[in-house]
């Protein structure tokens, strides 16, 4: 996200502000900001970024009236600049595609095209429509791209469309059981190294967490295979189904779901882990612990109920930025595990040169990471009253 | 000091999306134990160098001698690392691994840096309907996931150590423009720049005499922090069999090469490599977080990968 530059302004002191809320800790404090007038009546330009406001007078009372119609106002303007996004995006594939010495007629004509002669090639680049220039293709590709026709897949033989739906379920449900892995584990580690930072616990659960973070995937991934495949024997080594079998049953699913989803997990916690240890540490040296202790409350209670509380909420928010980390994630340890979800087939894609395949599953991670991104600000907005939707 | 100097780390942080800058006094300082970090760091990056450097000089063997008779043997005191099923040592392929790897994330972290240094200063120096610009296709860049985009450049042409550099440094200067973007907004408005140019300093002399020297640090320690990052992507690419080469074994190669024996049982081709890739990283944040603990000493340091 783009901000504007603001002027320097006062850091943050500690305790003005109930809360960390991470995304606006450069911007002044509530009132100071001139920013917040023009966007008080809607005019901002879209670019502005969430500047930060004084608490509309919400009702008081646990249950705020949810800003539904700013949510859609923002999802519709984000729909809207996606397209631009794409069309920049695919545009630099295929001017990328035309650079490189990379001919698709000779792969179409295969061992056939060393022998051929140039006017046969020449012929063969006319029927197959690419003797234009690239923006030619470029064009005629997007264009069928709205309907639906994404092209055939060289390596697979199959049409990239179906490519993508065979695949996709596969690739969702790792993910997602891997992300709400890290997010629980993550959780309950922050917390626990939290409670006293630069205590034992703290030094050996953020020491592995480092060490995780600069372990390669694919490495933590091998390894895993080795440990509990190979010398324990109890879950499968990869794959969605046993050896001479090819029907996917619950409990099959679920063995050979665990290694792979673990790994990933793994792969996702470091982040996420120290970010709740950093929130939730902050928040205990705060004033509304601090006053939840002299009334004498239980330590659980503090911890549990108010550190973590504020402690977590703006990490919940980030996570939808953390989608580009999570399809490279997904990427390595579905080849390690020769998992058939749409990470693996990139690979495919890539080592054989498949472009239609390769150009359709960028332009996928693509829309992920801005449905991503629209779901952070969303959340944000969700969880943090002061900023307003209609500024994103 | 303490104003400008922490808005600049919040920016920087928001920039980057790292954990926001933290409220004082959460964590007490412990000046002892840091000592102790950055030494054992850089203790462990003079070794990695020295490996690196002059292995190839004082030991005559070569990595890629094959000695069918020692295929697969597990780690001994004649083979530290054991060898893998070629018989080829492993601990003479990993450090001659590691200086591929190494190599290739320096420049690739070099190309990342000095583009988005130059990008970033531009954005920040310009100002108004060219630095809008700039972001908005810093954007558009960091909507496509890094890997998914060195997978793409590396398939397009052929799979070598040049389009794993520019595949992994042309994916990497947005970050870093959007911190020298922000450091360069930042410096702009300060006194001694107004000085400059109500003393007559033209444009230019400005940006190369004032802006870049205090986007400097900022700069540099973005690229330092890239080295292991860019490494990390080098051999995420190997491992997939779109990097370096075989024959050039890179520890991401190396990893991808041990594959075969691991699940035949043998575990140290696997390992040892990947070791290879953990201890540098850490070694250079270690550092590189105790570096930016002095340019910003409220923030404390954190791995940035």
């Amino acid at each position: 996200m783009t901000r504007a530059g603001p002027e320097p302004s006062p850091p943050t002191s500690p305790g003005t502000r109930p809360g960390p809320s991470p995304r606006t800790s450069a911007e002044p404090d509530t009132g100071t900001n001139p920013d917040a007038i023009p966007a008080a009546d809607g005019t901002a330009p879209t670019d502005q970024a969430p500047a930060e406001r004084p608490a509309r007078n919400a009702p008081p009372g646990r249950f705020r009236a949810l800003p539904w119609a700013g949510m859609a106002r923002l999802t519709g303007r984000r729909l809207l600049a996606a397209v631009p996004v794409l069309a920049l995006v695919t545009f630099g594939m295929f001017a990328l595609a035309a650079a490189s010495p990379f001919d698709p007629v000779r792969q179409y004509a295969g061992t056939a095209g060393r022998s051929a002669s140039q006017e046969t090639l020449d012929e063969l680049r006319a029927n197959l429509a690419l003797d234009g220039p690239f923006t030619e293709r470029w064009w005629q590709w997007l264009s069928h791209a709205v309907t639906g026709d994404l092209g055939e897949s060289v390596s697979l033989r199959q049409p990239v469309a179906q490519v993508i739906t065979e695949r996709i379920g596969w690739s969702a449900l790792l993910c997602l059981v891997a992300f709400v892995l890290a997010l629980l584990l993550g959780t309950l580690l922050g917390v626990a190294a939290a409670r006293r930072t630069g205590g034992a616990l703290d030094r050996c659960v953020t020491g592995v967490a480092y060490v995780l973070q600069a372990a390669p995937p694919f490495w933590t991934g091998l390894l895993a295979v080795w440990l509990f495949a190979l010398q324990l024997g109890v879950l499968p080594a990869g794959g969605l189904t046993d050896t001479g079998s090819d029907t996917v049953t619950v409990g099959g699913l679920l063995r050979h779901l665990a290694l792979p989803a673990a790994v990933l997990a793994l792969s996702q916690l470091p982040w996420f882990l120290l970010y709740v240890r950093q929130g939730v540490a902050d928040a205990l040296a705060e004033d509304p612990v601090r006053g939840a202790r002299a009334r004498g409350l239980g330590e659980r209670t503090v911890l549990l109920g108010h550190a973590l509380r504020s402690g977590l909420l703006p990490v919940l928010t980030l996570l939808g930025s953390r989608v580009p980390e999570l399809i490279t994630g997904a990427l390595l340890i579905e080849t390690v595990f020769s998992w058939p979800g749409i990470a693996s087939a990139t690979v495919e894609a890539a080592t054989a040169t498949d472009f239609p395949l390769l150009a359709a599953l960028t332009v996928l991670a693509t829309l992920a990471v801005l449905a991503g991104n629209l779901l952070a600000d969303l959340l944000y907005g969700l969880a943090d009253p002061r900023v307003d939707h209609q500024e994103m | 000091m303490a104003g400008p100097q922490a808005t600049q780390a919040a920016e920087a942080t928001q920039a980057t999306g790292a954990p926001w800058a933290s409220r004082s006094g959460a964590v007490p300082h412990r000046p002892g134990r840091r000592a102790l970090r950055v030494g054992v760091s850089a203790g462990v990056m003079a070794i990695v160098l020295a490996a690196v450097l002059l292995v190839p000089l004082l030991i005559p063997a070569d990595p890629q001698d094959v000695r069918l008779d020692e295929k697969l043997q597990a780690p001994s005191w004649e083979h530290p690392f054991g060898t893998d099923r070629l018989g080829r040592d492993l601990l003479l392929r990993c450090v001659y691994g590691l200086r591929v790897s190494l190599l290739v994330g320096l420049v690739a972290a070099l190309v990342a840096t000095v583009l988005g240094t130059a990008i970033g200063a531009a954005a920040g120096a310009l100002g108004g309907r060219a630095d809008r610009l700039m972001m908005r296709l810093v954007d558009v860049f960091s909507a496509v996931p890094h890997l998914l985009l060195g997978i793409f450049i590396v398939a397009m042409f052929r799979p070598g150590v040049w389009p794993v550099v520019l595949s992994v440094g042309l994916t990497h200067w947005l970050s870093t423009a959007r911190i020298v973007r922000a450091e360069v907004l930042s410096l702009r408005s300060r006194p001694y720049i107004d000085a400059a140019i109500s003393g007559g300093a033209s444009r230019t002399r400005v940006a190369v005499r004032h802006l870049v020297p205090g986007v400097l640090p900022q700069a540099v320690l973005a690229g330092v922090l890239m080295v292991p990052h860019a490494i990390w992507h080098e051999s995420a690419l190997s491992f997939l069999g779109l990097g370096i080469p075989a024959h050039q074994p890179s520890l991401g190669s190396l990893t991808e090469a041990a594959r075969g024996s691991l699940l035949a049982g043998d575990w140290w081709p696997t390992l040892f490599p990947g070791l290879f890739i953990i201890i540098p990283t850490l070694a250079i944040a270690g550092l590189a977080g105790a570096w930016r603990e002095r340019l910003n000493p409220r923030r404390r340091s954190e791995l940035m990968l």
